[in-house]
């Protein structure tokens, strides 16, 4: 059964190739149900290579199946080999589940659209990308599927690109995941120059060898990765992406940027975690202090964003803080359990907001919504769902997840805690804001938004042509309430209350090599700090609540914190005035210097040709004279030698 | 007799053979003639000639003489070429000189 693990993202593939030759002809919905298809066969094919690695010994779920080598180049050679093991088909399994619900999603979503085919071809190009990505057995096809998840990142968020806004925050994507990718191809340098391979697996792979490493070279190759992954997976300081990306089509922004891709920095450092475990003590900890304090940055950004979609974006950059916060304590397993149940409950909320967004005919500020769950009930119901599991309200799958990071972090460090505590805090109370503001309250879908500085004469239009909301097609709540219900048991996955229940911990466990965390916390203190957690989880919603639903509080929303910290004006403040300048700098050094070394040398060349045709005069007498000359000057040379 | 004390060295042949060579190279340089040059330039071929012979004598070493039987067989082939041009060019004008062939220059 294992072998069959070549089919998981062979069938994405067949449907993208498929999609791309005859979508267009067989247009709408029948692209939409081809791609759904082979996204829902992979993850089929998912369930038997998992049922193949359960059937083995706890300690061999390992199986490499090689299809074909791809760079043979004397002494090193990269294989196209897929690694199934726990950690990979983990991965394999939400990333097609979570996929094939977005698919089906997306069929009533993009209802219309006159790029359906495209995006389904997109998106079927993705998945395939993903799971190169996830099931790659060694680092240069999983750099393969990282940079394949960022192209198809720029073509869907750039989706509708005749709009410049969505075209540039394309290219935003794309130009800041270089910075990243620059890191995972120096760390992969780096590896190979170490270690002379770039596979996972096998006694001669990197994992198993990566005691070898000096501390210092692991430090490096664990840092540079984690460049990478703050790029990809949209940490301090790469995280201006993220936010931007939200241009493209909201299913693409519940798959791609909130699902599955920006989880893949988590997934290569979950990896890797045995060269993380060789480098010095302070790697990790850098690592831990980023994911921390991108949590609370963006949580207290998330907070005064008014654009549905945008505090849900916020809100994934200060999740994935949390996942690298786990994996910098060492909580490996924690950090894949939390990327599983956010994976649940995110897609969840951004479907959710795609369901508003489509209900409300397009309109995404959260101002001109309110009481809609009379209006969409099953959109409503799920939403919340959602929301109490980000929240971090027992017993939905997030409290279970973030409460093991927090104790992690707990035992690692108390500060660290203490801002993921506030984190968790302000988590609660910018979703309960946009429930409140979204679901409940009145009605104010039809009224113009005269305190808005930003409403431009359009919107002033908008806002006299009568809205009604309704609710959306069986497509799209179908993977709604299926989420919903995901967000509510995943915690199961891994209950803390005895070892028996931990069953990701020892399903990961043969991945992880020994090098998770073991953490020394007495019954009393978890208790404690569960309470804690839920406590500030339940203050959030109930201050929430108090501000936004009775109205008691005055909001506060300041407009440092809507405009981000000024972090991504600032960038662009500073490209477009020193940067610039610098850019212009090189480019004139280029122009100058480079260029002019280059044209200096063909240019001497050619003067010198030139000068040197005069004496091609065609004349024989002559050259029998330069000949001559040079017979008498040699033997007149070597006479007078000869004599001295 | 002055023939009789004048007993032939090796030296003459050498005094010979740098004659016909600077004829061959003076008649190369100064004659215009394509003919004549080519014929100069096989006189100053067989001085060297005559020189390698008369070296391979003296040192007795017979790689003097094996030079010349190569020398022979390129200047034959040599020859096919060379008049082979000059037959062309002479035909196409008859009273064409060497200086002549500088249309040929790039």
């Amino acid at each position: 059964m294992l072998d069959l693990v070549w089919l998981i993202p062979a069938l994405p593939l067949a449907g993208f190739v498929f999609l791309l030759v005859a979508g267009r002809r067989l247009g709408e919905p029948l692209a939409g149900w081809v791609a759904t298809l082979a996204c829902g066969g992979a993850f089929v094919a998912s369930c038997i290579v998992f049922a193949g690695l359960v059937a083995e010994d706890h300690q061999h779920r390992e199986h490499v199946v090689t299809l074909f080598e791809w760079l043979p180049a004397g002494g090193f050679s990269v294989d196209i080999g897929l690694l199934a093991d726990p950690l990979s088909i983990t991965m394999a399994l939400f990333v097609t589940g979570i996929g094939t619900l977005i698919h089906l999603y997306s069929i009533g979503y993009m209802h219309g659209d006159p790029g359906f085919s495209r995006f389904f071809t997109y998106l079927n190009l993705f998945v395939f990308s993903m799971l190169m990505l996830v099931l790659g057995d060694n680092l240069l096809v999983t750099f393969l599927g990282w940079e394949g998840v960022g192209a198809c990142s720029y073509f869907l968020v750039s989706f509708w690109f005749s709009k410049d806004a969505n075209a540039s925050a394309g290219k935003k994507a794309f130009i800041t995941n270089r910075i990243g990718d620059w890191g995972f191809m120096v760390a992969m340098f780096l590896t190979f120059a170490a270690m002379g391979t770039l596979t996972y697996a096998g006694d001669d792979g990197i994992l198993a060898r990566a005691g070898e490493l000096a501390p210092a070279t692991a430090t490096g190759i664990a840092l540079l990765l984690f460049v990478g992954a703050c790029g990809k997976s949209a940490q301090l300081p790469l995280f201006v992406w993220l936010p931007d990306a939200m241009a493209g089509p909201t299913p693409v922004s519940a798959l791609i940027h909130a699902a599955t891709m920006v989880t893949s920095g988590v997934y290569v450092m979950t990896r890797v975690n045995p060269i993380v475990a060789e480098a010095f003590t302070w790697a990790p900890d850098v690592i831990a202090w980023v994911g921390v304090a991108t949590a609370l940055f963006a949580a207290t950004i998330a907070l005064a964003q008014n654009d549905i979609k945008k505090v849900l974006a916020y809100s994934t950059v200060s999740q994935l803080g949390y996942m690298f916060l786990a994996v910098g304590t060492g909580a490996y397993v924690a950090a894949i359990f939390h990327m599983v149940t956010h994976a649940f409950f995110k897609a969840l909320l951004f479907l959710g907001s795609g369901s508003v967004i489509h209900g409300m005919h397009d309109e995404q500020d959260m101002r001109r919504m309110g009481a809609l769950r009379k209006a969409m009930p099953i959109t409503a119901a799920t939403f919340i769902v959602g929301w109490l599991a980000i929240a971090g309200v027992p017993p939905f799958a997030g409290f279970w997840s973030k409460d093991e990071i927090l104790l992690y972090a707990y035992d690692a460090s108390p500060a660290l805690w203490a801002l993921g505590l506030l984190t968790a805090l302000l988590t609660a109370f910018y979703m309960a804001r946009q429930v409140f503001l979204v679901f409940f309250g009145e009605p104010r879908w039809n009224q113009p938004i005269t305190d808005l500085e930003s409403a431009s004469p359009d919107d002033a239009a908008d806002a006299h042509s009568h809205i009604e909301p309704h609710e959306s097609p069986w497509q799209m709540t179908v993977p709604l309430v299926v989420l919903a219900g995901l967000a509510i048991v995943g915690g199961g996955l891994n209950l803390p209350f005895t070892g028996d229940l931990h069953f990701l911990g020892r399903w990961l466990e043969p991945v992880l090599m020994g090098n998770e965390a073991h953490i020394d916390v007495a019954t009393g203190t978890k208790v404690a700090l569960a309470v804690i957690a839920i406590v500030a989880a339940v203050g959030g919603i109930v201050l929430a609540a108090a501000v936004y639903l009775k109205h008691r509080i005055k909001p506060i929303e300041p407009d440092v914190m809507a405009k981000g910290w000024y972090y991504d004006s600032s960038i662009a403040a500073f490209m477009d005035g020193p940067g610039r300048a610098g850019f212009q700098a090189t480019a004139d050094f280029d122009r100058t210097v480079v260029d002019g070394a280059v044209n200096g040398v063909a240019g001497l060349v050619r003067g010198g040709g030139r000068g040197m045709r005069v004496l091609q005069s065609g004349y024989v007498r002559s050259y029998a004279l330069g000949i001559g000359i040079g017979v008498v000057a040699l033997l007149a040379y070597f006479l007078t030698r000869v004599t001295l | 007799m002055i023939l009789a004390a004048a007993e032939v060295t090796p030296a003459w042949y050498l005094v010979l053979g740098s004659l016909i060579f600077t004829i061959g190279a003076v008649g190369l340089l100064i004659r215009r003639n394509p003919l004549v040059m080519f014929m100069c330039v096989e006189l100053m071929l067989n001085a060297v000639t005559l020189s390698f012979v008369t070296f391979s004598r003296m040192l007795d070493d017979v790689h003097g003489q094996t030079v010349v039987v190569f020398v022979l067989v390129v200047a034959a082939a040599e020859v096919v070429i060379g008049l082979g041009i000059i037959v062309a060019l002479l035909r196409r004008n008859p009273t064409a000189t060497a200086d002549d062939l500088t249309v040929l220059k790039g």
